[in-house]
């Protein structure tokens, strides 16, 4: 399918949320207002009724994560979007969704924290996404987006994965990629799942009402509590060896690395800027390039090893230093890792990075 | 002559129990005397009788009732505690021909879950809870359950609830009939026989409310709990009898269909 003029659309990234979402397949809608996320229920509260879907407005994250929950063990396409101290809120939840192998996707325009921070943008609910975020042994797969497109397009792949695996799928933006208006192609990306496959892909682990499989069918139980002892063991083992084959869906995307002496990693928005400072010094015949993870769980810790020799790297994040931790555990060691933060709620400019490159192509460590 | 003559059946037997299909035959693990096993068989009779248990989905919670989906034949879903009217309101959102229910205790739904299950309630989500009160945490051990009476001595009020301290019981369906969007209401007990009628008529009608499309079903139980109270299962009930409904009124505090004349 090419793409014409009409699909064409100036829209932030957060209507772009919307419009992927609902493209990917969206039945179901769960969530509670905050900023910098709120474009998302606003513009889902009419598209989603419009495409035969339901939206809900919950009481609260705790709700709105639970609600999801529900829908998602019916094996419907279901999703809710909420920022940091709303996404505290629904660790329960999302533990509880992995721990019953419950598709579902969570969107996370992260602001400031701690606490309740601010609006601005912000990389510190890093280690809450790709770590777990909630009680017990889980994880999320987590898809970073830089763009507008990005936040449409990673819409498909999110539902895609989170039905392949039955398991919470988080997208991490933060106010820069919620806000920015710019141009999106409304066109399901090549290789896209189709919204119908979605629902086969769980035909045999949803909960449907036994009637659906026949008049003598066995009841389905969907759970996370296994009390006798070895139960939960078996279950966790379940769990670890699926966390293994999901290493296959690392994503990452790289620019002049392959006569780097110095790779930027960064992610999202500061992925974006980053490679806005990276492309300046090339044009200076800077011998720097850029990393950037796209799937922030599984982490591209094998490409990160294998650009390890003979390479120095310098983390860029927006947070105390999260991500730094990732990429050192990855190159554990055979060469040096900088760090450079930007502090949450900051706006920085490509220019305004170009300088701490400098800094460490120039010998000096990381900084700030 | 064979045929003129009626031959005389054998002696007429009246069959007066039976095994319910919709609940299987594994025995519970509640305690002697507890009557989340009435509760149960009043469910699923209700279940039964509508003829909808192949379309049911039991939300379960947390608590003694955790285990519920181990006794009835119906698909099911576990609920973090106090969530199970959201995750609910997400099963019927994305089957809307579905018969949901939750069932929990004081702790889940009255305490921890207050928001959700009000909430639920006055969205008129097409669900019905059954509440199960019997004043006390059972699972963890018997403490202070927001249905606690004053007085009461629990592990965590030793001394008996005191108001001053902890507040006074929360009376639930009270609460609910206020809220528009719930299309039945009641509170019941099942300390006799009498009294576990009453309990079956409101169970069916809380489901009915749901299948109707009229809004929230919701039906509250007054539970024994012998092993946390301390009572023999005789003792326990005279309790509910003389101490609880005096403090709980039954009786039926909204019904949307009786109000349409749909009784």
């Amino acid at each position: 399918m090419t793409a014409g003029q009409s699909d064409r659309i100036l829209v932030k990234g957060n209507e772009a949320i919307a419009y992927g979402a609902v493209d990917a397949g969206l039945k179901c809608y769960f969530g509670y207002p905050i900023t910098p996320q709120n474009e998302i229920p606003e513009m889902l509260s009419v598209l989603l009724p419009e495409a035969g879907g339901v939206f809900v407005q919950a009481e609260s994250e705790v709700g709105a994560v639970n609600m999801l929950l529900g829908a998602g063990a019916c094996g419907v396409p279901a999703m809710t979007s909420s920022s940091s101290c709303g996404i505290s809120l629904m660790q329960e939840g999302i533990s509880f969704l992995a721990g019953s192998h419950v598709p579902g996707v969570i969107v996370n325009m992260a602001r400031g924290g701690p606490g309740l921070g601010d609006l601005g943008p912000s990389q510190g609910d890093y280690f809450q996404a790709v770590k777990g975020g909630g009680h017990g042994d889980h994880r999320n797969l987590v898809l970073a987006p830089a763009t507008a497109q990005e936040c449409y397009d990673f819409m498909f792949k999110a539902f895609a994965l989170a039905f392949a695996y039955r398991n919470p799928v988080m997208v991490l933006g933060d106010a820069v990629v919620a806000q920015i208006k710019e141009p999106v192609q409304r066109v399901p990306p090549a290789g896209a799942v189709k919204a119908e496959h979605l629902q086969f892909l769980v035909r045999d682990q949803r909960i449907e009402g036994y009637g659906a499989r026949g008049k003598t069918a066995a009841p389905r139980l969907l759970k996370s509590v296994y009390l006798a002892e070895g139960e939960l063991a078996e279950r966790n083992r379940l769990l670890q060896r699926k966390y293994a084959d999901m290493r296959k869906e690392v994503l990452f995307e790289c620019e002049d690395v392959d006569d780097a002496e110095l790779i930027v990693v960064a992610f999202g928005s500061i992925g974006r800027t980053a490679r806005g400072a990276v492309r300046r010094l090339r044009g200076e015949n800077r011998k720097v390039g850029l990393f950037r993870p796209v799937t922030l769980y599984p982490f591209p810790d094998e490409a990160l090893q294998k650009l390890a020799p003979g390479r120095r790297f310098l983390v860029m994040e927006q947070n105390i230093g999260q991500m730094m931790e990732d990429v050192r555990l990855a190159v554990n060691g055979v060469s040096p890792v900088h760090w450079h933060g930007v502090m949450p709620g900051l706006f920085v400019s490509a220019n305004e990075l170009v300088e701490p490159i400098l800094r460490v192509l120039g010998g000096q460590s990381g900084s700030n | 002559m064979t045929s003129a003559k009626k031959s005389v059946p054998p002696r007429a037997e009246k069959l007066v129990f039976d095994v319910n299909p919709v609940l299987n035959e594994r025995p519970t693990h509640y305690c002697p005397g507890c009557h989340h096993g009435i509760a149960h068989r009043l469910v699923s009779e209700a279940l039964h009788e509508l003829g909808v248990a192949d379309r049911t989905i039991l939300v379960a919670s947390v608590g003694c009732a955790a285990f519920t989906y181990d006794y009835f034949n119906v698909d099911s879903v576990e609920a973090p505690h106090g969530r199970a009217c959201a995750v609910a309101t997400g099963v019927r959102r994305a089957r809307p021909g579905a018969v949901v229910f939750t069932y929990q205790g004081d702790g889940d739904m009255a305490a921890i879950g207050t928001a959700e299950s009000l909430h639920a309630a006055n969205r008129g989500e097409k669900i019905t809870a059954v509440f199960i009160n019997n004043t006390v945490y059972g699972m963890t051990g018997g403490q202070m359950a927001p249905t606690t009476l004053l007085g009461q001595k629990t592990t965590t009020s030793r001394r008996g609830r005191d108001f001053d301290n902890e507040g006074g019981p929360i009376r639930l369906t009270e609460i609910m009939a206020q809220l528009q969007g719930v299309a039945y209401a009641a509170r019941c007990a099942l300390d006799s026989v009498k009294h576990v009628k009453e309990a079956k008529k409101a169970v069916r009608r809380a489901f009915d409310a749901q299948i109707a499309g009229l809004g929230f079903g919701f039906v509250e139980l007054l539970s024994s709990c012998p092993t946390n109270w301390h009572m023999d299962p005789v003792a326990a009930n005279r309790h509910i009898a003389e101490e609880m409904i005096p403090v709980f009124p039954l009786g039926v505090f909204r019904d949307v269909m009786k109000e349409k004349g749909n009784a």
